[in-house]
Parts: C-alpha cells; structure tokens; sequence
C-alpha cells in the first residue's frame, strides 16, 4: 500500500458528487430517488462510513424550524441580522421551508429527534431571538443510516479518490473531474453531465495553538479542496473574508458545547464567573465580545456547569462524551476536570471557512447552483449561511434533485485531454524529485503566517506581509516540494489548496474595507460598518489565471427587516446594572 | 536536502494480542478519515502509521475485538 503506481482510467455518470460527508450523501441520495436509471457516483477521499464532519455523528439540530415552534420567515429573518444583512434570503428560506421534510426523513431512516412528553419535536433556544435548537438522542448512528440508505438505493461509492481539479468544456460549463487514488496515485476521469461539489469546511486553514496541524476545530480532512476546486473552475465564492472563528474547549480544540449544555442551565462566563455575553449563539458579534473578555483582565473564559444538579451534569456528559467528538471526556479526565467541580476553560478557534457557522463560500443560489453551468456545491462550502449539519442535508437534497433533473435533459461536455495531461504533471510533480521539502513542513509555515497575518483584528500592512509570504511558499510548492508515497500525495495536495485558500483569505480580507460580521472581518484601520459602500457581498474568483475580486449586489430581501430590528445581534454584551 | 525523521509519541495504541489483522481485518484503517492507520508488514497488526490523528474515535468504536484504544495527543494534553 501506499506506493506510486500510474495509472489513468476514466467512467462516465450522470450526476458526480464529490465528498461524501453529509451533504454529499444526501445529495447523491436524492439524485438516485430523482432518477433510478442513472449513474450517480459518490467519490470520497476518506470512507464515506465514516468521513467528514459528522464522523461520529452530532448530538442534534442547530438550526432546525420545526411548525409550532418557528416559521420560515422568522429563521430568515434571524438569519439576515446575524449577518449583518448581507444574506440572500432565497436560498435561506428554501431552506428553512425544506428542512421539517428533511428531519421527518431522516427519522424514517433511524435518526432520533428529541420528543416531550406530548410527542412533539423537544425544540430549545439558543439563538438571540427564536427556538430552532433540537437534540438528537441517538446522534452516533448519523453516518450508518445514511450508508444503509446508499446502499439501497444503489449509489456508486468510489472511497479513497480524491478529486483534484474540475474538467469543463469549451464554453467553460462542467465536464466532469479529475481524481487521484490516496494509496495508489492512480488517476480517475469522471465524466459527468453535472457535479455536485460537497467538500467540507477549510478547516485547516489557521494553525491550531497547540502546534499540532491535525488539531483543529474542524474535521482535519476538511482542507478546503472545494473552495480550491471551484476557484480553479471559474467559479464565483463569496464573503471568504467572513471567516469562522468558534467557541472551544481551550488545547482540545472540539465545540464546549454551550448549544448542548446551554438549555440544561449552563453559560458561559469570565474568570470571575460572570457572564458577559446575552446569548451563546455563534456569530462575529458574539465572537467579538469573546475576544474581548480574553484579551481583557478578566479573562480567560468558562463554561459555566457546577452551579448545576450532580444529575443535570450526568445528562449533558451523556451527550457531550458519547457524540460528535466523543474524546473530550478522555481530554477533561487526563486534567482531572469534573464538570461538576471546576469550570471549563475556553477560547477560540483558529479561522477557516464554513457556512456551517459562517456565511463565507462558494456562492450559490436557492437551488444550490454555483456560477459554473452545471456546478452545484452544498454544505460547509457553499454560500448559505449558518447551515449547520441540517442545512448540509437539506441543500444536499436540493442540488441532488436539480442536478439529476438537468442530467437528464444535457448530453455529456467533451473535456480537453491537454487538461488531464497538465493535471497529472502538476499532481506527479513532487513525486518524481530526489530531495526537496516535504509537505508537512510546507503547510506548516502556510498556516503559521495565516495565524501571524491575516487573523483578525486585521491590518492591512499584515496581510500584505503575508500574501508576500504566501507567494514564496507557492514558488517553493511548485518547484522544491517532495513527495514520497501515495499518502504524502494526498497530503501535498491538500496544502495546496490550503495555500489557495489563504490567498483567498487575504485577497478577500483585503478588498472589503470596513468592519463587518463582529470579530469574523473586524479590520482595524476600518472600525466602522459602512452600509453606504460595502453593503453586499464580496465575490472573488480566477480570471485569465488571476484572482479578482468585486461586488455583488445583495438580492431583494423577500422577507423585510425592520429597521428597529436590524442592531438586535450588535447587542451582545450584557449591560451593567446601575 | 536530506530529510530527518522527528520522533512522536503516537495518540493512537493497538493492543496486538486482541487486534485481528493478521486475520484479514481492516475495519480500523478502512475507517479513519485521515487515513493514517495501515497494517504492519512485519507483525500482520494495526499500527499508526502516520501521526495525522483528529483524535474522533472511528477506530476504536468499530474496531470488532476492542483493540484500538486513541489517546489525546501529548501536545493538547
């Protein structure tokens, strides 16, 4: 295993989905119910069992509007003052008008959702104004009743291919994709009449305090390939310089998790153990006054449980050790903390993208399109803001029936044989040196200076350092980098498009010159939000082998705000008592 | 430039004698996200081949004989 043969063989589907975490699955899934003659193929770096950023499952719903308890219209509404009004509603309200559908679903396939004693959905709040937080109380089984729904209906599964770059036609429409094997550097062309791009979060953008490069927030396989593939495509990808940032447990690095723990009666406080923030639902306003209690005397910050029953604790370890990232319990243990005893240390991530708790991606419209004719994206990497894990299904599902309804009306585009050749040149490229730098030490100094330059606060002088920095470390890649196996391969690739994605960040960081989204784009010669010129989305994208970047007008909102109700996020901080 | 090999204490830990590779049992390296398990050439068990660990316990909890125990690594300990 593991080392370098050649080898290039190619198949043609109808519907290609890349990544098979979980928009993936559902898109694939939803493409096969859509059209039962087609071929649908799911391709997956890891193994679609257990891969992406539910690996092991998800202790519940963030962003569920579930009849009873919220409409359509008021999650777009909380939704848009998150984002400080930069939001396209329609993809939103699809969404949240699919997404009861989607949990009625996915709890015919198994999935529990929490139920009171009425029988009805169990829904909690978090979020500044609505209820939209559900537990699930069997999330561990996530991944396996999704595979067994995969397995029935058929979907081609092709585990430990990752795809590399996007093939399109003559007129720039998708062709299909390229792909290498993670264990045997044998290439793949997919054929195929649309794809479905499912890629994940950049998560290993930012380097995590600890040092290590595999400690990060998000699933480390999550290495922004789908930004990189897009952008490379002539894809648009918008509001990047909206980064993720989020609330952790300090050196684990995994969510505390005030979501789970915070219905039950904990919160988070200073080390004095007041609180100083109104509400535990993430966004950069939020995030900014987080920053600033742990920067300020009175930090660092908690999370607040042993106020709490002996019992109440149990439940919430019952949830918190068993599901999503299930070693916390083993990382509070080696430390001697008791949830019970002392408070939980917290901090903040390093930055990445996600629209999982962000608003930053590939842009998308209502039916998951990207710019690219026949190019579709889905959960952490597209557009639609704080998708969370339902947003990733339920916009899966959306881009899986569109792509297979248009896969049935297109013949396939013929690709340029060139492309694949120069592919595999760029691909084989560190394979075929003696000596050189390997890739681990390349994505280490992409991610150090992501870390020294371009987290917020942000300075302009600093980014410029950085993007100086960057393009020495691309000259480096592209003609010093060494690799020795298959599994290096895989990982060089990766610290590919983490470099493309940290030119991607500064680029983006750099052109919207105000202060926006809290902590997310807090620029310091730029303070002030300024509606006048920046109220609307930032977009880059390649053209003739350059990254451009302009501005998008937001789209009509379809449901208003009132101007009294657009502040309510900037209203984070708890005010003092007289 | 020659290349150096950095010691690591690895985070995650095969007990040999239950681990059942060596009988055609892949389930741990199948499953891993980041793909870093592999089965030894030389002893016919799992071992951590690459020190690339999100500590998320795919291995551990499907491993069928209980063999795979992960760890946090020492440097978030």
């Amino acid at each position: 295993m593991d080392e370098i043969k050649s080898g290039l063989a190619e198949v043609v589907c109808d519907v290609l989905v890349i990544g098979g975490g979980t928009a993936g699955p559902m898109a694939a899934y939803k493409a096969k119910r859509h059209s039962p003659e087609a071929r649908i193929v799911l391709l997956e770096k890891a193994n679609v069992k257990r891969s992406g950023a539910i690996a092991m499952g998800m202790d519940g719903l963030n962003n569920a509007v579930v009849p009873g308890y919220a409409t359509p219209e008021q999650y777009t509404k909380e939704i848009t003052i998150a984002n400080d009004g930069i939001c396209d509603q329609a993809p939103v309200f699809k969404y949240a008008s699919r997404c009861f559908e989607i949990i009625q679903e996915l709890d015919g396939f198994g999935i529990k959702f929490q139920k009171n004693e009425n029988g009805d959905f169990d829904v909690k709040k978090v979020h500044h104004l609505g209820s939209y937080v559900l537990p699930m109380p069997n999330g561990d089984t996530v991944k396996k009743a999704l595979y067994r729904q995969l397995r029935r209906e058929k979907v081609l599964i092709s585990n430990r291919y990752m795809a590399t770059r996007l093939l399109t036609g003559r007129d720039g429409q998708i062709a299909g994709a390229i792909a290498v094997n993670t264990r045997s550097a044998e290439f793949l062309v997919l054929r195929a009449k649309t794809v479905i791009l499912c890629a994940g979060a950049a998560g290993r953008l930012g380097l995590p305090q600890s040092g290590y490069l595999w400690s990060t927030y998000e699933n480390a396989t999550n290495s922004g390939d789908g930004y990189a593939m897009a952008y490379h495509a002539g894809a648009a990808l918008a509001n990047l310089e909206c980064y993720q940032i989020n609330p952790l447990i300090k050196d684990y690095n995994g969510p505390a998790c005030a979501y789970v723990a915070g219905p039950f009666g904990a919160y988070t406080t200073n080390s004095e153990g007041n609180r100083f923030i109104e509400c535990d639902y993430w966004s950069g306003q939020m995030m900014q006054e987080f920053y600033n209690e742990l920067q300020s005397g009175k930090g660092p910050v908690f999370l607040k449980l042993n106020h709490l029953h002996s019992e109440t604790i149990g439940k919430i370890e019952a949830v918190l050790h068993h599901v999503e990232r299930p070693t916390r319990g083993r990382f509070h243990e080696n430390r001697g903390t008791n949830y019970r005893e002392r408070m939980i240390e917290m901090h903040i991530s390093e930055i990445g993208f996600c629209s999982g708790h962000s608003a930053s991606g590939v842009y998308v419209d209502e039916f998951a399109r990207t710019t690219v004719s026949g190019l579709y994206a889905a959960g952490d990497m597209a557009s639609v803001p704080h998708n969370y894990m339902l947003g990733a299904f339920t916009n899966g599902a959306v881009a899986g029936e569109h792509a297979a309804e248009v896969a049935t009306n297109i013949d396939l585009v013929d690709y340029d044989t060139a492309d694949v050749v120069r592919e595999q040149q760029r691909v084989l490229a560190a394979t075929r040196r003696e000596d050189g730098i390997p890739p681990n030490q390349l994505e280490y100094k992409t991610r150090r200076f992501v870390n020294d330059y371009l987290q917020p606060p942000k300075v302009t002088a600093k980014m410029k350092l950085g993007q100086a920095r960057f393009a020495e470390i691309r000259e480096d890649m592209e003609n010093a980098m060494i690799v020795r196996d298959a599994h290096e391969l895989m990982r060089s690739l990766e610290a590919a498009s983490i470099l493309d994605c940290a030119e991607m960040a500064a680029s983006a960081s750099l052109f919207r010159t105000e202060s926006r989204w809290g902590l997310y784009h807090h620029r310091v010669e730029y303070p002030e939000k300024n509606d006048d010129d920046w109220f609307c989305h930032s977009i880059l994208r390649k053209r003739d082998g350059r990254m451009i970047a302009e501005k998008r007008p937001v789209a009509p909102y379809i449901v208003p705000i009132d101007e009294s109700e657009r502040s309510a996020y900037d209203r984070q901080r708890i005010r003092r008592h007289a | 430039m020659p290349i150096a090999h950095t010691p690591t204490a690895v985070p995650v830990i095969v007990d040999e004698a239950k681990c059942i590779a060596d009988k055609g049992c892949t389930v741990c390296v199948d499953v891993c996200p980041l793909d870093v398990l592999r089965i030894s050439d030389l002893t016919g068990k799992a071992y951590m081949k690459y020190d690339e660990c999100w500590y998320c316990m795919p291995c551990e909890t499907d491993c069928p004989t209980g063999a795979v125990t992960v760890n946090i690594p020492y440097l978030l300990r």
